[in-house]
């Protein structure tokens, strides 16, 4: 680690903590996408308990990265002040109601989907709380956060369509939406880093937003846009709107991936006034 | 009430590290982890180039991040402004360490020694409570504890005093109580200009820099040389 005055990379959360934005974001969009299709049967079983998997392998990446694993039940002591206690009461809620919506009992998916939108602003909320990250601390992350998280799970969605067979229109424009959405804040949180973030941290940053604008956005929405207007139908439909999902969700994931692994670069040191020693000019 | 601040006076600070060495015998702090650090800062490009040594470390704030992100409560305010991290409680998440602006928290999983193998001063001093949790400057809060038990005042009595200030060979470090205007601190705030760093950010840092003296009433107010700049 560099002692230095200027800005360095945070070493302290790494892949592990990235990895529960990752789970978390796409595990509850994908919920929440299961509750909105109005999945039945098999299907929603599979797509809820999916989600829940992946929100739980990003807890569990925490958990190997916390120092003191055993201490982990310590976590639910301040949701006071704590974003990180916030997350893990919503996981706790999450998990059983999504359980039950699993086992397919009449509305448990809307709440299941309620507790995921939840999860996933607290994961939003807990990046904004580190002050001593810039680009972390900047309020347009949040929403950021909540968008990529549903429109990965949006993508994971239209992804694994071929074995639910759940995939509207309605909710393809849903996933259209987001994705734009997505670009927009994320056009907006790129200009307002400019003047605070270092320049390491902005130049990692524009390489994952060239993927997230292109490969995530432009690409996808064009398929979608295909779509829409019936050029694309039949057996290549499917293929299409899977290769759409795909691209939205891994692309968000890289975006979350190079903020916490390559963009978390502290502010470093600085003087408002340099010490007046000597004679005095 | 008390608020007990650190002063660092710029002028004064001539980078021997005295402190970070004191700071580290004082506390037994492994390799690579300094709770008190200077900062060998330079500004400009030659041949007008300016240099200033600057001491770091926990800040003390009066609004830490740290402290509202820690979701154990392992790290908590005192009434008397300092904050502290209870071992016993903290998990080690590192998410206070993201927090703090100021790069002051330390996270070390694993027993280190300065020369490989644990000497026999380490073995005596190792604590194996701070492993794999935050750990971070004091103020060396033992010392002002025990201190004002006997009656002493810290930053005035040595045996009260943090060790960084009581090490420091240009007095350029000065630790007191802020809300008694006689103290030593109150006094060189009225006396000097100063600032603190990132106040920005609103979290009120009980760590202050002097770089000049006070500009009296009427007189011509002495020119910045940055703006927030770093080197």
């Amino acid at each position: 680690m560099s002692f230095g005055p200027a800005p360095w990379q945070q070493t302290n959360w790494d892949w592990r903590a990235a990895g529960n934005l990752i789970g978390g974001g796409a595990g509850s969009g994908l919920i929440v996408f299961a509750a909105l299709a109005g999945a039945q049967g098999l299907a929603l079983t599979m797509l809820i308990l999916a989600g829940l998997a992946l929100v739980g392998a990003g807890l569990m990446c925490v958990w190997l990265e916390i120092g003191r694993p055993l201490r982990a039940l310590r976590v639910f002591v301040n949701p006071r002040t704590s974003w990180m206690t916030r997350e893990a009461f919503t996981a706790t809620l999450l998990f059983p109601a999504g359980m039950v919506a699993a086992a397919g009992v009449p509305g448990f998916a809307w709440l299941a989907a309620a507790l995921a939108f939840a999860f996933v602003y607290c994961q939003s909320r807990m990046l904004q709380a580190a002050k001593g990250i810039p680009a972390w601390r900047e309020p347009l992350l949040s929403p950021l956060i909540v968008l990529t998280g549903l429109a990965e799970g949006g993508g994971l969605f239209f992804l694994t369509e071929p074995l639910h067979r759940d995939g509207t229109e309605s909710l393809l424009l849903l996933l259209g939406a987001l994705v734009l959405a997505r670009m927009l804040v994320w056009l907006a949180y790129r200009r307002r880093l400019a003047a605070i973030a270092a320049p390491r941290a902005l130049a990692a940053l524009d390489a994952a937003g060239r993927s997230l604008q292109l490969i995530g956005t432009l690409l996808p929405l064009t398929l979608i846009a295909l779509v829409a207007v019936g050029v694309i139908s039949g057996g290549a439909l499917l293929a299409v709107v899977a290769t759409g999902g795909l691209l939205a969700a891994t692309t968000g994931a890289y975006v979350k991936y190079t903020l916490v692994t390559r963009a978390g670069f502290n502010q470093g040191f600085a003087l408002t006034h340099l010490p007046v020693r000597g004679v005095r000019p | 009430m008390t608020r007990w601040a650190m002063i660092a006076d710029l002028r004064r600070c001539v980078g021997c590290q005295t402190c970070t060495a004191a700071c580290r015998h004082a506390n037994a702090t492994p390799p690579g982890v300094q709770w008190r650090r200077v900062l060998d800062m330079e500004f400009g490009e030659y041949p007008d180039v300016q240099r200033a040594f600057v001491p770091v470390g926990c800040q003390h704030c009066d609004d830490p991040p740290c402290m509202h992100v820690c979701p154990t409560t392992a790290t908590k305010k005192r009434a008397d402004g300092i904050v502290t991290i209870d071992y016993d409680i903290c998990i080690g998440c590192a998410y206070c360490a993201v927090a703090c602006p100021y790069q002051a928290r330390y996270k070390t999983d694993k027993a280190l020694f300065a020369y490989g193998k644990r000497t026999q001063s380490e073995a005596k001093r190792q604590d194996d409570a701070r492993l794999a949790v935050a750990t971070k400057c004091t103020f060396c809060v033992d010392r002002i504890d025990a201190g004002l038990d006997k009656g002493l005042t810290p930053g005035v009595d040595p045996e009260a005093t943090p060790a960084c200030v009581n090490s420091c060979i240009a007095k350029a470090m000065t630790f007191g109580d802020l809300d008694d205007p006689r103290s030593n601190v109150a006094q060189l705030l009225a006396e000097n200009q100063h600032f603190r760093m990132h106040e920005e950010l609103g979290t009120g840092p009980g760590f202050y820099y002097l770089w000049d003296k006070a500009v009296a009433a009427g007189s011509r107010v002495q020119p910045t040389q940055t703006d927030g700049a770093q080197p």
